[in-house]
């Protein structure tokens, strides 16, 4: 086991699943020179028929991307951040997500799209939105928030290998976290959480930077006696609905902590797969603890009053089990 | 063109002014003080002037992620700019909005962005507002090269061009997007050329002498605002600073651009140009220019302290203006 960061994790997946497979390709705006460090060196591996820089053109590019995958080859197409997803809103949800279906199974559409949400301190709205619900209703695409360095080299690896689009989403708070990740070819299946602490009296189910957040709390709850169940769903389409309902069978509360926003987000969905298929299991409403249904500001005490926090997560778990 | 004294220590005003804001704005960036992405414009002054000088007070403008130039230019405020540089509830936008995003619409100004090639479509809308508000107002829309290859770019101008709308489309060519150089990535050599395929006027400009950029920019508003349509101007210049503020932070030991042709581009200066000229056609003297930049080292100088002692928001303001109530 080597000492990874997140962005080295993908750096690593993509190196590893470019050496695997010569018709995978990374394009994006400056993936050659990867200011944050994702797609460092490649271009020196893999040359510049494998290594695209692409203009500033998110229509374009993307919809390349969903054309390069039909006809035969498997793009990694880079979108720095996940808000310039809207410049090709098209491309994603009426092109890649439906194609395949609309054409009675004929196309294949093999792509991995990686772009960075989140907030991450004084950005402000445009470049801190965590936008993976806006997809969470297009139906035809697979969407991965991986919350730490193992998970995002196993994740984008399964990514890769998918024959379906998939959005690997990054938070850029997580760029620099270091872990251990197991070596060799390690793979993370789409659709399979994961329990990252358990516990016996509440479910807290956490979306990527939520999940190392939540631990915290649940370490600190701990000394309190409330025993706090962590759950990583990992991917959110997939979702791996029986390990959820199985923690909450056990802990009959759950509490959905989401960096997203509270209407038609993450945590709204979560709660009612908990609420529909979870009822008699529950002793208590389902808690969502999201970010305000406001654009993310720029202010820093601004930006934190609208963050979904460990304070309100705590408060949260604390007003479920009544102490 | 012969241009009275005013209007000359104005353009000269308003590249000091850009000039110490930023590299204020790059020292406090540098020092942790402001949140954010900071994006600056040095070096790049005489065409943000330029324009602007050539726009009445009514006309508009849309300005990119490297805007402060832009708002300065077209007249606005250092101590709420700063303000909102630094976060504060005295900042243009509460504090909401940031570097990236200044806006003052009392002085025609529709805002930074911080999406590439948004500003282009507002531009224009601005300009459809104005003739169906049957007013002559004028829309001039800056945006960088790197922009130029956005779809919106070209929906733009040929939106622009069949309802020959009242916008002049400035693209300041500074031969990067980001790490990029401009000519990896785009198919022309001057996206003045691009013009031709949407049938307006497109005019290559020296970026870095702000007269030329005024004269080209007074021409195209003038056409503008005769009902005669869009014009684009490609402001060729440089930016001196990395694309954003602390760059080398991540960029390490890897570099887009040799150290010997930032020095080219700094022999360039706007400012120096400035100087050049004043003391070529006799119009203008030294100490007039020196006095200038001691105004605004100390404009500058008040609006640091401003923003420094104004207060922070309240986390209570964080619902406000998600809507117009
Ligand atoms: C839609 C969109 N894509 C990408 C970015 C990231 N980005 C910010 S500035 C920039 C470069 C812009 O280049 P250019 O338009 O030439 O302006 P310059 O920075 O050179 O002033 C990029 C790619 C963005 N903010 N918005």
């Amino acid at each position: 086991m080597a000492v990874t960061t997140y962005i080295q994790a993908i750096n690593q997946a993509l190196s590893e699943e470019m050496e695997r497979d010569p018709l995978t390709f990374v394009m994006g705006e400056d993936v050659v020179l990867s200011a944050f460090g994702a797609t460092k060196g490649l271009i020196d591996k893999f040359g510049p028929t494998r290594v695209r820089n692409t203009p500033i053109a998110e229509a374009g590019f993307v919809g390349a991307a969903v054309g390069a995958a039909m006809a035969g080859t498997r793009p990694i197409c880079e979108v720095e951040f996940a808000s310039f997803f809207y410049c090709a809103f098209d491309q994603v949800c009426n092109q890649a997500a439906k194609l395949r279906y609309m054409s009675g199974g004929q196309a294949k559409l093999p792509i991995t799209f990686r772009a960075v949400y989140g907030a991450m301190g004084g950005a402000a709205a445009q470049h801190s939105e965590t936008v993976y619900a806006q997809f969470l209703s297009v139906a035809g695409l697979k969407l991965v928030v991986p919350s730490c360095a193992s998970d995002m080299k196993g994740l984008l690896k399964s990514a890769i290998r998918d024959d379906n689009p998939v959005i690997v989403f990054e938070h850029g708070a997580l760029g620099g976290r270091r872990e251990e990740i197991p070596a060799g070819d390690y793979l993370v299946p789409l659709g399979k959480g994961a329990i990252k602490r358990p516990g016996e009296n509440v479910t807290v189910v956490a979306i990527g930077a939520m999940v190392p957040q939540a631990i915290r709390v649940a370490d600190r709850l701990a000394k309190d006696n409330i025993s706090v169940e962590v759950i990583d769903p990992r991917t959110l389409i997939p979702l791996d609905e029986e390990m959820i309902l199985s923690s909450v069978e056990k802990t009959n509360r759950a509490v959905v902590y989401d960096e997203g926003h509270l209407r038609g987000g993450a945590a709204t969905d979560i709660a009612a797969l908990i609420g529909e298929k979870g009822f008699d299991f529950l002793d208590g409403p389902v808690r969502r603890v999201t970010s305000l249904d406001v654009p993310i500001p720029f202010s820093p005490p601004l930006e934190k009053a609208a963050l979904a926090s460990e304070v309100r997560l705590e408060a949260a778990i604390r007003e479920l089990v009544g102490r | 063109m012969d241009l009275g004294k005013d209007i000359l220590l104005d353009m000269y005003r308003s590249m000091t002014r850009i000039r110490l804001f930023e590299a204020k704005i790059r020292d406090l960036a540098t020092a942790n003080e402001i949140p954010g992405f900071v994006h600056v414009s040095i070096g790049e002054e005489a065409s943000a002037t330029g324009v602007c000088a050539a726009l009445r007070k009514t006309d508009r403008i849309t300005s990119t992620h490297r805007g402060h130039g832009h708002l300065i230019a077209k007249g606005g405020r250092l101590d709420r700019m700063m303000a909102e540089i630094f976060g504060k509830r005295t900042g243009y936008c509460k504090g909401k909005g940031g570097s990236m995003h200044i806006v003052d619409f009392a002085l025609g100004i529709l805002g930074a962005n911080g999406i590439v090639g948004a500003g282009l479509p507002i531009a224009t809308g601005s300009a459809l507002a104005a003739v169906v508000a049957g007013k002559d107002d004028v829309t001039a829309c800056f945006f960088g090269d790197g922009a130029s290859n956005e779809g919106t770019f070209h929906e733009s101008l040929n939106l622009a061009a069949v309802w020959k709308l009242p916008v002049v489309f400035v693209c300041e060519n500074n031969g990067f997007g980001e790490f990029t150089p401009m000519s990896t990535v785009t198919s022309v050599k001057d996206i003045a050329v691009r013009a031709q395929a949407y049938d307006i006027p497109g005019h290559i400009v020296d970026g870095n002498d702000v007269l030329e950029v005024y004269r080209y920019a007074s021409e195209a508003i003038a056409r503008a605002r005769a009902g005669q349509g869009p014009t684009l101007l490609e402001c060729k210049t440089y930016r001196w600073e990395g694309h954003v503020v602390g760059e080398q932070a991540f960029l390490g030991a890897a570099s887009y651009r040799t150290e010997q042709e930032v020095s080219e581009w700094k022999l360039r200066c706007p400012l120096i140009r400035f100087d050049k000229f004043a003391a070529e056609s006799g119009k203008i003297s030294a100490a007039e220019l020196a006095r200038i930049k001691t105004e605004t080292e100390a404009e500058l100088e008040a609006a640091i302290k401003f923003a420094r002692e104004s207060p922070l928001p309240d986390a209570a303001e964080v619902t406000d203006d998600v809507f117009t109530e």
